[in-house]
């Protein structure tokens, strides 16, 4: 089901993600005040976009799990966070190497943009071991979708703090104050948003087929009666086992 | 503050980009092999289920 179109979604996503880096590197101009170290910026904010994006999708898909009790809404919501986990490294790392460009320093702690970026991520790195504490799926996909809705409304009222703060070091992006992006620059930034969203989307999907072949498997096991002989046990996992329910479609 | 020369700049541009392409591709990878491993193993069970069943049809004639 989740693999289905696959092919052609990781096609495009490869196409868009090549002509963001080509357009970044040889189309869009210089910037005036950072010159080429603002290229960085391309990849950096549409990922802290799409961090930010997916943790609160993750809430909407775990407030669909406990409205249905449909675990699969527990598995998107989880391989959400993961996704966006990811991505969220990835801004750390990119924001810290486009910080000792920009600043001289790999990280500024004053600065209340880069520090609740690291709060919410830290916030979400507790998921897993959060899901790993707990024995029973059921109640394990249960207060996993509490925590996901919890941390996802803490997103927006996180990123709107942010906002109403004094800015100190980090610029602004998508404000009519200041930061606003000048033709080419703007049309890149776009571009790059698009092939980033894309790119969460391609992974999000192949992450959920993954798991649906995975708990197929599992289940065609069980029906073997295989599951005790080669396996031992049911182990422990943070993932959820999308078995509980019997649905595995 | 006068921007940075393109010989100081580019190995921070370069070093983010290879960052975010080379996390993407460890991620891909380590999906992927999951993956095939999983695929395998469902073709394997499948094709356990066809020969039981063949077997059981064989038993009821």
């Amino acid at each position: 089901m989740y693999g289905k179109g696959l092919r052609p979604l990781s096609l495009i996503t490869a196409a868009s993600v090549a002509l963001t880096l080509v357009a970044a590197l040889f189309w869009a101009p210089n910037d005036a005040y950072l010159g080429f170290l603002q290229k960085i910026f391309y990849v950096h904010v549409p990922l802290a976009i799409l961090t930010l994006c997916g943790f609160v999708a993750a809430g909407l898909m775990a407030i669909a799990h406990l409205r249905t009790r449909d675990p699969r809404w527990d598995m998107r919501s989880y391989v959400a966070i993961h996704i966006s986990l990811i991505f969220g490294v990835t801004v750390l790392i990119t924001g810290s190497i486009w910080a000792r460009g920009a600043w001289g320093h790999w990280w500024v702690w004053n600065d209340p943009t880069l520090v609740s970026f690291l709060l919410v991520m830290l916030l979400y790195a507790t998921y897993q071991p959060l899901r790993f504490a707990i024995e029973d799926p059921e109640r394990q996909a249960r207060y996993a979708s509490v925590f996901a809705i919890t941390a996802g409304a803490f997103v927006p009222i996180n990123f709107a703090i942010v906002r109403l703060a004094p800015a100190y070091v980090h610029p602004r992006t998508l404000s009519n104050i200041s930061g606003n992006l000048p033709g080419r620059m703007q049309v890149v930034f776009y571009l790059a948003l698009f092939a980033i969203t894309l790119l969460w989307i391609t992974l999000w999907r192949f992450e959920m087929t993954a798991k649906h072949v995975a708990a197929q498997t599992r289940r065609l096991r069980a029906l073997l009666g295989e599951e005790s002989d080669e396996e031992g046990p049911v182990r422990r996992s943070a993932a959820p086992s999308l078995t509980h329910a019997g649905s595995v479609s | 503050m006068a921007p940075l020369p393109l010989h100081t700049a580019g190995p921070y541009v370069a070093g983010a980009y290879i960052a975010f392409f080379l996390i993407v591709l460890i991620y891909v990878a380590i999906m992927a092999t999951k993956l095939t491993r999983s695929e395998r193993t469902l073709s394997e069970l499948t094709e356990q289920v066809k020969r039981r069943q063949r077997s059981s049809d064989d038993n009821g004639r």
